[in-house]
């Protein structure tokens, strides 16, 4: 089973050279502390910033700095700023080329849901439904089964969806599934030590599982 | 050339009156309008329309302006750093309309544009839709959005001249930009108030047209939500 840096360190290996990326809250965050040495990607951060350089020493702290998860940044070399219309016009007009976020529950029809519980919690969406209605290429980076006990891989979302047919890939403590549209979730890894029967027994959803499943190599 | 230029908040801010439709740019703390809040929380206007990505936090930002029950509606993509909002909203007091936050962006650039509407991807299939047109372009569904504008915009600025002309620092642009654009009185505070010919016109972000009332702003907090640091071993 992975910690969430495990999580983190195994969508890192889906980057590739000249990637512009867009990283959720959370643990899609911390994917950028793994991107691998021999090759370079752009972070944008949707509040106005494409190339996120890492966290500020105390020195360099700036309150003007601040990646969407309102924490303290630098800027990386070849970076440049802009306001919230034009970094929503890079979105929208696909030119994000990996979009990692976070979910409350994923179908297996590719739907998510991620913001909102009625009569609970009501944080809004942020940027998440443009990111995910214009991304061709989204990871849902979260943990298998929620703080009940129960699964976040479901036939059907049962929260308020943020949007509709469009993960491609999901990325849990115990598997890495995708989503074949029309037939539902593939379990493609096991976490180290994860059997298949586990991680059966936690997807909800309709999943394929061939009788060889490799473990992630991470 | 007519004056912009005003002494303080206050004295720019005088006109605003109860039941203003107000943008307020910035992205959580960053870049936000801290002395034009201030203003508003002390002229005591009331049941205001809050146009702003975010509701700042219990005790900063628009914080402030809920807690003291001065805003009737907040129109933001994202308010979960804010309890009081959250109580407000689940016991019913306030009026909230979220928005998808590139959809907030487009409404408002649309507002300053001359733009009354336009389709979008975003939320298509979700209850954001509920209501809304839908139309599909090249197989794909798309929402009718129309456009934002407000009879207040206050948009803060790092530096800014005498014609009204502002740039911004950092991602301390982000929403303000387009607000200043879409209010019918936009007000720009500034950290640094230059005589005209300081600022290089290549470099302006927002020109001078769209901003009618300028003042230099004082005493700038610029709180920071999360700090966070690396920490090497020196």
């Amino acid at each position: 089973m992975l910690d969430k840096n495990g999580i983190a360190r195994r969508i890192a290996q889906e980057l590739r050279d000249g990637y512009y990326v867009n990283l959720g809250i959370g643990i899609p965050t911390l994917v950028a502390n793994f991107i691998p040495e021999n090759i370079q990607v752009v972070l944008q951060s949707e509040n106005g910033l494409l190339g996120i350089g890492p966290f500020p020493v105390e020195s360099e702290v700036d309150a003007d700095l601040i990646n969407a998860g309102k924490q303290t940044i630098t800027m990386a070399l070849g970076s440049s700023l802009f306001d919230s219309a034009e970094s929503f016009a890079m979105i929208r007009g696909g030119h994000i080329d990996l979009t990692i976020l976070g979910a409350m529950e994923v179908s297996e029809t590719g739907d998510i849901a991620s913001w909102k519980i009625p009569g609970k919690m009501v944080k809004g969406m942020g940027g998440a439904m443009d990111l995910v209605a214009s991304a061709s290429n989204i990871i849902v980076a979260m943990q298998h089964v929620n703080k009940q006990g129960q699964s976040k891989l479901l036939q059907q979302c049962t929260l308020p969806l943020t949007g509709i047919k469009c993960v491609r890939k999901i990325v849990t403590e115990l598997a890495v599934i995708d989503i074949l549209p029309g037939i539902g979730f593939r379990l493609l890894e096991r976490a180290p030590g994860v059997s298949v029967d586990e991680i059966r027994n936690a997807t909800q959803g309709h999943m394929l599982a061939d009788d060889d499943i490799p473990e992630m190599n991470i | 050339m007519i004056n912009k230029i005003y002494a303080d908040a206050r004295t720019a801010l005088s006109d605003v009156y109860d039941g203003s439709i107000i943008m307020l740019g910035g992205f959580g703390l960053c870049g936000i309008p801290e002395n034009g809040i201030t203003a508003l929380l002390e002229m005591k206007v009331k049941n205001l329309t809050c146009i702003s990505n975010n509701a700042g936090i219990d005790n900063f930002g628009i914080g402030v302006l809920l807690k003291s029950r001065q805003v009737k509606k907040m129109i933001s993509s994202y308010v979960g750093e804010n309890e009081e909002f959250e109580r407000q909203l689940l016991a019913g007091e306030l009026e909230v309309e979220l928005i998808p936050q590139g959809t907030l962006a487009e409404r408002i650039r649309a507002g300053g544009a001359g733009i009354p509407a336009f389709y979008t991807p975003a939320g298509f299939g979700t209850e954001v839709a509920r209501g809304k047109e839908i139309r599909s372009f090249d197989g794909k569904n798309y929402l009718l959005e129309n456009w934002l504008k407000a009879d207040f915009s206050l948009v803060k600025a790092w530096k800014g001249d005498e014609a009204g002309n502002l740039i911004y620092h950092g991602t301390a642009r982000n929403f303000n930009p387009m607000m200043a654009t879409a209010g019918k009185i936009t007000i720009a505070e500034v950290e640094e108030l230059v005589p005209l010919g300081s600022l290089g016109p290549e470099e302006i972000h927002t020109p001078g047209i769209y901003v009618q009332r300028v003042f230099q702003g004082k005493n700038y907090e610029k709180r920071i939500e999360q700090r966070t640091i690396t920490v090497t071993n020196q």
